[in-house]
């Protein structure tokens, strides 16, 4: 997702407009539902029902198909994320040097569990498999930053840092 | 196109290219378990129970998903195929609750069936269940998502053959569940409650909502008068609840029967159906001669109504205002007949017997009370009859026939076969020709509107005036026939049954219901019309009575209370 997103956006008619632009190349293409949703998350971060309606009547999927691949793939979420989006790894090799301290502190300190977004609106978390830096591993991204042999102490400075941005 | 030879089990056989290995063995007459497979509607090779060993695969191949290749060597029973599809089943079964005793599928269940096929004598394996709950929200339906096996055989039939698409697999992994989107109840949603999902679950993950308890109820209160009204599909159905062939003509063992129960009186929706022929016919004239909304389309069918409000809600206009027999059997059960035989309609109870699950809907929609009560008090399908009559202890088959009671149970061969598709259509023809005409018909047999193909279509000269009309069954192809009037085709007329093969194939029948059955039950209705006296609605001496001493004439100011409806529009979502 890029820098430009809006992710912590309010969804409303603006938001449905823009995704319905989006959508004109995919009109009446069954075929092209995960690209489409993809592009329709982009622009809120999120698929709240109504833009999971509005992919429906355009491609002409049920809706029930478009859920269907909603909750299926981690990727999409149909919750509103976060300023800042956390990851943390729960890969073996960041399991293993211990990811869970990590989730366990972040818990915690902001007093959600993976998947969801604080109150304020300025994190959320979530659990990803494998981001490819073992050697680095514990590794937690935010948003596009990458921090390796993340530590609780470590953990604290970067939560610091986001929570004033 | 030349056939492909290969050997099954050492036979040779030959097969068209694209057959599937499965179908190929069943010509051969060698059997293959299957479990999620679903002739020519459910063919994914989900559940790996059909495997066979293919020589030169690497692998076992799901024999419903193979095609037939030349020279192909197939084997279907080897210690590794009957290890594997053992195996398969007992993962199935890992997460399955183990509550056969107390199922309501118990004894007509596929995955039971197949454990005892396959020689499963323990559970060996106890995997993660998913604690989702029942979801009670429809009037029909309640889905039990701990019973699914995710077959996906409801899926393929609401996405295909009714294309309502209400029902979806979601999420993943051992949170796989079978369920509208959101996991929204699925009384909420566009499900028009035609059962056919039911009717195709090999387990009891989705099934009627039983109502049963409610009839026992009523049946041992001495202050109510309890009537039924049996709809002219489970006259040919029943029989199988019993061992019986389908299609078996057992009105007279049903009706004596339904006395055993205690019924007080046991009438006829085949009745209300020669009164719906009247009301509807009627206004079909109405709409030629006064330039009305054409074409008229039936209203019988629920499950086909709530489509179109879901739908296509543009398109009400053009349908009928009549209730369904079922409904018109309500109103006038509180109104003509409590009058006539001096009993306070707060007093009568109206059961009805029907091949459906979306009548339970129907019998609770807005506006169904024209009697000043709940019109029919509980709808249930042929299954839970048929389970009440175990249950009472009652002997079927050997019962002695007896006669519907008088006066709702006089009805005539046209009533029967609004049970079948094109039934509708011929009985309303038959009547329309010798109304419009003031001649006989020479014969009474529309044969183009009969059969289960699903769309039919057919021209009739009514003293010069040509009727051009059509006829639909399966919700795919009355989303087909919108459509052709959407795009403007002319048509007068047009009926629409949301079951494939209509009500004789409705998602309250025996289970197993398929397209064979279907044809057994179809030529059941039609000998049972043949065999009636009288075989034309107008000619009901019943119905007749009814207008002079009642309602006065078709369309009248008593009808339009008692026997016609309005329609909602709904959205999609």
């Amino acid at each position: 997702m890029s820098h430009g997103c809006s992710c912590h956006a309010q969804f409303g008619r603006e938001q449905l407009e823009e995704i319905e632009k989006l959508l004109e190349p995919y009109s009446g293409q069954p075929g092209s539902l995960i690209q489409a949703l993809h592009k329709a998350q982009n622009v809120a971060g999120y698929l709240p029902r109504e833009a999971q309606v509005l992919v429906a009547e355009k491609l002409n999927v049920p809706l029930t198909r478009v859920y269907g691949v909603v909750s299926f793939y981690s990727l999409f979420t149909t919750k509103p994320k976060g300023r800042h989006k956390i990851h943390v790894c729960t890969g073996t090799a960041c399991y293993v040097r211990g990811a869970s301290r990590l989730l366990n502190q972040l818990e915690d300190q902001l007093q959600i569990k993976p998947g969801d977004t604080t109150k304020d609106g300025q994190f959320s978390v979530d659990v990803v498999r494998c981001l490819g830096a073992c050697g680095l591993g514990p590794v937690v991204t935010v948003d596009e930053d990458v921090y390796g042999r993340v530590n609780n102490g470590k953990l604290d400075d970067i939560l610091s840092k986001y929570s004033r941005e | 196109m030349s056939q492909v030879s290969l050997t099954i089990d050492g036979i040779e056989v030959q097969a068209a290219p694209g057959t599937s290995v499965l179908e190929a063995a069943k010509k051969a007459g060698i059997k293959i378990p299957t479990l999620c497979y679903l002739e020519e509607i459910n063919e994914i090779g989900a559940c790996r129970i059909c495997l066979v060993e293919v020589q030169g695969a690497r692998t076992l191949q799901a024999s419903c998903v193979t095609p037939v290749a030349p020279g192909m060597v197939v084997r279907t029973n080897t210690p590794a195929v009957r290890h594997a599809r053992k195996l398969n089943l007992e993962l199935i079964m890992s997460n399955h609750p183990q509550e056969c005793l107390t199922c309501p599928r118990s004894t007509n269940c596929e995955l039971q069936q197949l454990a005892s096929e396959l020689g499963i004598t323990e559970i060996r394996f106890s995997g993660a269940n998913p604690s989702y709950e029942p979801d009670l929200s429809s009037a029909s339906l309640v889905r039990d998502p701990r019973k699914c096996i995710l077959c996906r055989r409801c899926v393929s039939v609401c996405e295909k053959v009714q294309q309502v698409s209400a029902i979806a697999p979601q999420e993943r992994g051992f949170n796989t569940i079978v369920a509208p989107a959101f996991l929204e109840p699925l009384g909420d949603t566009a499900c028009v409650n035609c059962g056919q999902c039911a009717l195709v679950c090999p387990t009891a993950a989705i099934h009627e909502k039983d109502q049963t308890a409610e009839v026992w109820a009523a049946l041992s209160d001495p202050r109510k008068h309890v009537v039924v009204q049996t709809a002219p599909a489970v006259r040919v159905s029943i029989g199988e609840m019993f061992g019986l062939e389908p299609g078996s003509v057992v009105t007279g063992q049903m009706v004596a029967a339904l006395r055993k129960l205690g019924f007080d009186k046991v009438f006829d929706t085949d009745f209300t159906a020669d009164l719906t022929i009247m009301e509807e016919g009627s206004e079909l004239l109405q709409r030629i001669q006064n330039g009305g909304r054409l074409p008229l389309i039936t209203s019988c069918s629920p499950g086909w109504i709530k489509f179109i409000e879901h739908f296509y809600p543009r398109l009400l206009p053009h349908l009928s205002t009549c209730k369904s027999p079922q409904q018109m059997f309500g109103a006038l059960a509180k109104t003509y007949y409590a009058e006539k035989s001096g009993i306070d309609p707060a007093d009568i109870f109206v059961v009805s017997i029907m091949p459906c699950t979306a009548k339970k809907f129907e019998a609770g929609r807005q506006g169904m009370n024209g009697s000043g009560y709940q019109d029919v008090d509980v709808v249930l399908t042929t299954r839970e009859l048929g389970r009440m009559l175990k249950e009472a202890g009652i002997d079927f088959n050997s019962l002695t026939e007896e006669e519907y009671d008088h006066p709702l149970g006089i009805s005539t061969g046209a009533g029967v076969i609004f049970g079948s598709t094109g039934g509708v259509m011929e009985a309303a023809l038959r009547t329309a020709y010798e109304l419009v005409t003031g001649r006989t018909l020479p014969t009474l047999d529309f044969k183009e509107v009969r059969g289960l193909a699903g769309i039919k279509e057919a021209s009739v000269d009514l003293n010069g005036t040509v009727l051009n009309v059509a006829v639909a069954n399966g919700l795919a192809n009355a989303r087909e026939m919108m459509d052709r009037v959407k795009n403007g085709k002319r048509y007068h007329f047009i009926e629409i049954m949301c079951c494939p093969g209509g009500c004789i194939g409705g998602g309250g029948q025996p289970i197993p219901t398929n397209k064979e059955i279907r044809t057994k039950r179809a030529a059941g209705i039609y000998s049972a019309d043949e065999s009636m006296p009288l075989r034309k609605s107008h000619e009901n001496p019943a119905v007749q009575a009814l207008y002079k001493e009642f309602l006065g004439e078709p369309l009248g100011h008593k009808s339009h209370e008692l026997l016609h409806t309005r329609y909602t529009a709904r959205g999609k979502y």
